[in-house]
């Protein structure tokens, strides 16, 4: 039980339809995740995949509660955090954080990189958030001096640090990173996932990271949960996944991945 | 090499420059004004009325920017009219765009019912013919500098309002409001502090411009009568006399006019230019 770090039961998520709107009256909801039942344990690294559409991000925003489910649980360390109003979740929210797929979205333009660390760390009442953006600089491998730099004075790569170091600095215990390489050049994006497993180590973090891309979350997770349609077909091991595929999608998504010796048919 | 950068960053500069010194001198005028008048706005003398400027034939070097048909000195006129015309844009620009600014950051951010009734009310708003508004409004609460200011508030509210709701709304949307929400920052808060720097560039821009523009619904009001008394001198009201002796005395008309035109001018590149000034990325 204290082994969880979450739990989820039977999860529902559904929008409203705006398309299919009446003139009068409310629009029918599309069902984005159709119950979905899975625990993450203490310290894993899961990988969570499927194409567009699949529900992977609504599932992870239902995880952090930017998004409030339909029906079902969610139990984070055992605390029922389904329906928790934002100022019950407030004292949480320093426990699970996010790191954003876009950083030129998720960091405000108008804010140095110090103020934008710093900002998650007045609002949950730490002390010295000096000493702790600092710190939670060097932990991303960016030299203090970047503090006083503006988001469009980075590169790609450095500009997802920033992303990570705002998350890492609270110390959560649980980091949902939703695409987070998506944007970046091959080689940041080498530099960024390397980044991230020695901070799973170092930090003891849990952390769940979406991704279209299996080559990557092979690299990174310990276990996969594959999404289809808003439903799990394959939750495995990652060695188990990739030895033994058991659902068809699963199958698809392998093959898909590119070889680095293509076939031979090419010459 | 050319650096395209150094290029663009220039022109604000000089931008920056030209309007914010014409503003500065024109602030500078208005408090001024009795000290550096050459004669009393107001006082008439028929034996020299219509003295054309200095620089015509049959001038009166007295009188710089030469006479009225009542014999006003149009150079004192013009300065004490700056008065009127700063008051009129600072107070009227400034409450026009508190109130909004206020509703389109509502509208915008926290949308639902609240959207609802705003933007239906900015849609009526902007059904009114602005100027016939106006008018009707005067004429029914009176004229003198308050009900122009207020007729200008009641009127343009809804071009903050529009601008400001739009711009919340996309920025509304960006992942760093998502972030903040994470990081356990109130609806309110977020509004406060991460929306708001990022739409107040576009409000400062907006607000010099309805500066510019309370000037010129002043102008518009004092043509047809129902701005300030006429024993205060406005730039609108010369424009007015100065239309009837058009052709026997062209500088009543040209002198108010080319310095409205000049002022309007310089608050909205003043705006502009601000805008650029304080935009990280632009810089």
């Amino acid at each position: 039980m204290s082994e969880m770090i979450y739990q989820l039961k039977d999860l529902k998520v559904s929008f409203p339809d705006m398309s299919k709107k009446p003139l009068l009256g409310a629009a029918p909801r599309i069902d984005v995740l159709k119950g979905l039942t899975f625990d993450i344990p203490k310290g894993e690294v899961l990988g969570i995949v499927g194409g567009s559409g699949s529900g992977k991000s609504t599932l992870g925003r239902a995880l952090i509660r930017l998004i409030e489910p339909d029906d079902g649980a969610i139990l984070f360390e055992g605390t029922d955090i389904t329906h928790l109003g934002e100022d019950r979740l407030r004292p949480l929210r320093r426990r699970f954080q996010m790191i954003f797929q876009d950083p030129m979205s998720s960091l405000n333009p108008r804010r140095r990189v110090g103020g934008i660390i710093a900002g998650p760390l007045k609002l949950q009442g730490l002390d010295n958030v000096k000493g702790r953006v600092d710190e939670a600089l060097d932990m991303v491998g960016l030299p203090r001096s970047f503090a006083s730099r503006y988001p469009h004075e980075l590169s790609g790569g450095q500009r997802q640090r920033v992303g990570i170091a705002r998350a890492i600095a609270l110390k959560p215990d649980f980091i949902l990173a939703d695409e987070i390489v998506s944007g970046l050049d091959v080689s940041s994006q080498a530099q960024v996932l390397n980044l991230l497993e020695s901070l799973v180590q170092d930090l003891g973090l849990t952390l769940a990271f979406i991704s279209h891309d299996l080559s990557v979350i092979r690299r990174l997770c310990t276990r996969i949960l594959v999404l289809y349609q808003g439903e799990i077909v394959e939750n495995a091991e990652t060695p188990a996944l990739f030895a033994d595929p058991k659902a068809a999608y699963t199958r698809t998504l392998l093959d898909a991945i590119p070889l680095p010796d293509p076939a031979q048919a090419w010459f | 090499m050319l650096d395209a950068r150094g290029q663009i960053r220039r022109l604000p500069g000089v931008r920056l420059w030209l309007s914010g010194g014409w503003l500065a001198l024109l602030v500078l005028a208005a408090i001024f004004a009795p000290l550096i008048s050459p004669h009393d706005p107001l006082a008439q003398d028929l034996f020299a009325g219509r003295l054309p400027p200095v620089w015509e034939q049959g001038s009166d070097p007295a009188f710089l920017l030469g006479t009225d048909s009542l014999g006003r000195d149009v150079l004192s006129r013009m300065l004490y009219g700056a008065r009127l015309a700063l008051i009129v844009a600072l107070v009227a620009g400034t409450l026009t765009c508190l109130i909004g600014a206020t509703l389109g950051l509502i509208a915008g951010f926290f949308r639902g019912w609240a959207d609802l009734i705003i933007s239906r009310l900015i849609d009526i708003w902007m059904a009114f013919p602005p100027v016939l508004f106006a008018i009707l409004l005067i004429a029914v609460i009176g004229t003198g500098l308050t009900s122009v200011i207020v007729a200008i508030v009641v009127i343009d509210w809804t071009r903050f309002a529009r601008v400001v709701r739009a711009e919340a709304m996309s920025q509304g949307a960006m992942d760093y409001v998502a972030s903040a929400q994470v990081a356990g920052r109130g609806r309110l808060g977020t509004a406060m502090t991460e929306i708001l720097p990022n739409v107040l560039p576009t409000i400062v821009a907006l607000l010099t411009l309805e500066m510019g523009i309370a000037i010129i619904v002043e102008a518009i009001l004092s043509f047809v009568n129902l701005s300030i008394s006429t024993d205060q001198p406005t730039w609108g009201g010369m424009i007015a006399e100065g239309r009837a002796s058009i052709y026997q005395a062209w500088w009543v008309l040209v002198f108010p006019l080319f310095t409205l035109f000049l002022t309007v001018l310089s608050f909205s590149q003043f705006g502009e230019g601000l805008k650029e000034h304080f935009d990280p990325v632009l810089r």
